[in-house]
């Protein structure tokens, strides 16, 4: 579809699968929504009409950094290759954050613009990241969200990279930063080494709509954040959100984003009209999310249809005016007498069903397995292995190898591993939410 | 649809409804006596487009009380017979000669052209309609005009109202939420003896074709909640429900033939089809054509491959008719022209699966000669005018049970009481193995009315005493209110399936040999044996 008034904006399509013949009486109505964004930077690579971001980089330089000393080396040195990345004309700070959060570059409160001269001053001033003081992550996104509201971009993006627990500062603090942030930046968020909080670390990431992971080894570092930065160059659109229509009576059970991740979206969702409400799905490029929606509608008789839900993109309108749709989709609903076409489960909706239940499956083991409960934990996680194995979900089968002898794939008999290194259980924590894509036949 | 299903009715074993008086898929009866009265409301399906709500008189006229149905079989007839009987409505089917329920294997010589079946080879000569059955009807019991009179419908005493501003309180007002749409159903209004359910829905239908006036850009309200708005993509915006798209009930009626096709009220979408249409042929004569067709469920786009089917024959039909092709090879090229067209939808993909696919059945009246058509397991039946004559199936279904029986190996109950007896051998699409149109020709000599049809009516009218008994006896007059009170008929039965109908009434030939349509009174009272 042409979009001459923007012609950078990219193009979203909804794809939805589902089965919506429920049988008499029937309530429940499942649907996966694939949602791609395409378009925008094929049009925009070459051109310079992309609209600028801007990016705030917070590297721990808690004390703990210093132990061993690889992982100060290694943030500088992953931080450095981030600036390398930034796109010229992207406005960018880099932070310091212990107990307090200090800015490094370019100082008094404000942002640099991105180009030649500006990124050698910034890759000189990680000297100043020195290890030394406490973890207070919340006051680093504080400070984030102070200097990102300078930039009029519209992608406004930080990378958090903390090595320890956040220890000097009230966990109701850290969570009031985190709501006061949310959707006014994305955050990926990342530990290095093995003694942070997963929970921690996958909560910033959740709640700022960005990715969590672990790079157990600092060397590691660079190659992620090279990556990370790459990825919020490549965003394009901001502060989309989910809009979901349901008719009169319906309720919505639940949304969950589930590809890439599992995230689930329900409790985030702010009224927008009538029997509408939106989700948060923060900032996209070239990408393909996809969401699994549950709909409890009003039954109606056999041979009727109606709509269960209208599922759209939406971009806030410019200064109060009206949102612009980007895609929209139908879930639709047909009451049917034939129980061969109402039994039946969509492929799509079976498949990521099951992947959730696999990353419940995998933090509902590790946790079972840290309080000593070894029946739940071997039972969880042969679980987890089972259905990483009937869905194909390679990366996670080999995470979970690493925790539990696998006896059986296919029964999910597993026995728990004596020993597991620390690093391999918290990689398996915090990939849990990971998923893939059905196979294709 | 022919599809096979799971157990539940005694007979055979399709699950049962609440208030199904007879089985949705075999016609069965589901038990003796009818359930209360109020799951005996007559359906109120969809109405065709109106151009406007009735002012509240023209609806206050439609919508009295309907008397009781009469308790299944006895009497059987529809309950608008009783409101509009002929001057010469038969009393009951004679006693005598029950037509031969179920699968006639051939129709008897002295009837038909010697083999009402399997033809394909043109031009055989038809013979003349000489069975017992069929005498002379009783002058005094000449139904009105002659069917074959030039059209005179007589008008509908609902009929749309003339359009106008909509009545937007008219619109809300629940009392009169029953006939439009089946979400209410069957607690709405009743229906007025012989006032045309679909007439009186009509009148007051909100959407179809869009009221002059009544939304602003077009925007209608809901059918179903009568709160929301209409969307764009046809979903309401307050309940969500799916608002009647334009073939969920259809209308036709056209001079001297029309025909009605119905959702039903188990069925998302009318996959049912028909074309009619009336064509002068070289000799100034004219020659009227039916075509109807019932989409295969378990195919894709059943829909698609009805209509393109319907469209096809009715096409190669006006085409080959006037230029003097004998009726019996026009039919056998239509259904061959609409095989090439359902064989068309199918994607040319090696080895898709699920081609589109169709039955059909066509009926040409010409010239005295009445011609039928088909492939697969939809119908033609005739019932003369004169209810003491004996009515008769005209096809022979392509379905497993009939095969079963014409080739011996299982007895007529017990092949229908099968699970498989539904299921069609022989369909339009590019997935038929071969396709074998029948074509039989048959000259009666005595006025009637060929009633030609999918399963979604005959499983509930299975036989030709049947189907006469609820034929009203002015359908020859006014056709497309028998096509009407028929597909009414299904619908109070159960309506499982999809319902189609049209009723093409074939006057008797004039003595003289003249064409039919010269001298279009009392032509009936005459019946020289052509």
């Amino acid at each position: 579809m042409a979009n001459f008034a923007k012609p950078s904006a990219p193009h979203f399509s909804v794809e939805v699968y589902q089965n919506e013949f429920l049988p008499e009486g029937g309530r429940e109505v499942h649907a996966i929504l694939t949602v791609t964004s395409t378009g925008g930077a094929a049009a925009t690579r070459a051109s310079v009409a992309r609209g600028p971001a801007a990016v705030v980089v917070m590297v721990d330089c808690s004390g703990s950094m210093d132990y061993p000393p690889e992982k100060m080396r290694g943030a500088r040195e992953a931080t450095a290759a981030a600036i390398d990345t930034l796109r010229d004309g992207t406005w960018f700070a880099v932070i310091a954050g212990t107990h307090i959060a200090r800015e490094v570059y370019p100082g008094q409160g404000r942002l640099a613009v991105a180009d030649r001269a500006t990124r050698a001053r910034a890759k000189e001033a990680l000297g100043g990241l020195t290890p030394s003081g406490g973890t207070a992550i919340g006051t680093w996104l504080r400070l984030a969200d102070g200097l990102l509201r300078q930039s009029p971009a519209a992608i406004r993006h930080g990378i958090l990279l903390t090595d320890g627990r956040n220890e000097h500062e009230d966990p109701a603090a850290l969570r009031a930063v985190l709501e006061s942030c949310a959707g006014r930046f994305t955050c990926d968020a990342r530990g290095v080494g093995t003694d942070w909080e997963v929970k921690e670390v996958r909560g910033v990431a959740s709640a700022l709509l960005g990715s969590a992971d672990i790079v157990a080894d600092p060397a590691r570092l660079t190659e992620d954040f090279t990556l990370m930065m790459e990825k919020a160059m490549g965003k394009e659109v901001a502060d989309v959100a989910l809009r979901l229509w349901t008719p009169v009576g319906a309720e919505v059970r639940y949304v969950k984003q589930v590809s890439p991740s599992v995230e689930d979206l329900s409790g985030r969702r702010t009224e927008a009209g009538p029997r509408t409400g939106d989700y948060p799905t923060g900032s996209w490029g070239d990408e393909s999310r996809e969401y699994h929606v549950c709909v409890h509608v009003p039954p109606a008789a056999v041979g009727q249809e109606m709509l269960a839900a209208r599922a759209s993109l939406v971009l806030p309108g410019a200064a109060g005016g009206p949102p612009s749709v980007l895609g929209q989709g139908l879930v639709r609903v047909v009451w049917t007498a034939d129980p061969a076409t109402s039994t039946a489960i969509n492929p799509q909706v079976a498949h990521y069903t099951g992947q959730a239940e696999l990353a419940q499956a995998i933090q509902q083991g590790l946790e079972a397995r840290k309080l000593g409960d070894v029946d739940g934990a071997t039972a969880k996680l042969g679980r987890a292995v089972q259905l990483a194995s009937v869905s194909g979900n390679a990366d996670t089968a080999r995470l979970l190898a690493k925790v539990v002898d696998v006896v059986d794939a296919a029964a999910g008999t597993v026995r728990l591993k004596a020993k597991v290194a620390d690093a391999d259980e918290m990689t398996l924590e915090t990939r849990s939410t990971k998923t893939v894509r059905v196979k294709k036949t | 649809m022919s599809m096979h299903r799971p157990s539940g009715c005694p007979s055979c074993a399709e699950p049962l409804e609440e208030g199904d008086r007879f089985c949705g898929y075999c016609g069965s009866p589901v038990c003796a006596f009818p359930p209360p009265l109020p799951a005996d409301d007559p359906t109120l399906a969809l109405p065709v487009p109106a151009p406007a709500p009735a002012p509240a008189a023209a609806r206050a006229a439609v919508s009295p009380g309907r008397p009781p149905a009469p308790p299944w079989p006895a009497g059987g007839a529809s309950p608008w017979d009783a409101a509009g009987p002929g001057p010469c409505d038969p009393p009951a089917p004679p006693a005598a000669g029950p037509a031969p329920s179920g699968v006639p294997a051939s129709p008897s010589p002295a009837w038909g052209d010697g083999g009402a079946a399997q033809d394909a080879g043109a031009g055989s000569a038809p013979a003349g309609w000489t069975g017992d059955g069929y005498h002379l009807a009783d002058p005094a019991c000449a139904p009105e005009p002659g069917p074959a009179a030039p059209p005179a419908p007589a008008p509908e005493p609902a009929a749309p109202a003339p359009s106008g501003p909509a009545d937007p309180a008219a619109a809300q007002d629940p009392a009169y939420g029953g006939g439009e749409t089946r979400h209410d159903r069957p607690y709405g209004g009743p229906d007025a003896p012989g006032a045309s359910p679909w007439a009186a829905a009509a009148a007051e239908a909100p959407y179809g074709s869009t009221p002059p006036g009544h939304e602003a850009a077009g925007r209608k309200t809901c059918v179903a909640c009568r709160a929301g708005r209409v969307d764009t993509d046809g979903y309401c915006e307050h309940c969500g429900h799916a608002q009647p798209r334009e073939r969920d009930h259809v209308e036709e009626e056209l001079g001297s033939v029309a025909a009605v096709s119905d959702r039903g009220l188990r069925h998302h979408r009318n996959e049912d089809s028909f074309a009619v249409a009336a064509t002068a042929l070289a000799d100034g004569s004219t020659a009227t054509v039916a075509i109807v067709c019932d989409g295969v469920s378990s195919a894709s786009r059943p829909d698609d491959a009805s209509a393109a089917a319907a469209a096809a024959a009715n096409e190669t039909l006006l085409e080959a008719l006037p230029r003097g092709t004998h009726p019996k090879e026009a039919m056998h090229r239509a259904i061959l022209a609409a095989a090439d067209a359902v064989t068309a939808l199918a994607p040319e993909v090696p080895g898709a699966q699920n081609a589109p696919a169709c039955t059909l059945v066509g009926a040409v009246v010409s010239g005295g000669l009445l011609t039928v058509g088909w492939v697969g397991d939809s119908r033609a039946y005739w019932v003369p005018d004169d209810r003491g004559a004996l009515p008769r199936r005209l096809t022979e279904d392509d379905s497993w049970a009939a095969q079963m029986v014409a080739a011996g190996l299982m007895g007529e109950a017990e092949a229908y009481a099968d699970a498989r007896a539904h299921a069609i051998t022989g369909w339009l699409g590019a997935d038929a193995y071969e396709l074998e149109p029948h074509t039989a020709t048959f000259r009666p000599d005595h006025a009637g009315v060929v009633v030609v049809c999918t399963d979604g009516l005959w499983n509930y009218a299975e036989s030709a005493v049947d189907m006469a008994r609820v034929l009203p006896a002015d359908a020859a007059v006014r056709p497309l209110h028998g096509a009407q009170v028929l597909v009414g008929h299904a619908l109070d039965g159960g309506g499982h399936d999809n319902v189609t109908v049209a009723v093409v009434p074939f006057a008797a030939p004039p003595a003289d040999g003249t064409a039919a349509d010269a001298s279009p009174r009392a032509e009936a009272a005459a019946h020289p044996r052509a």
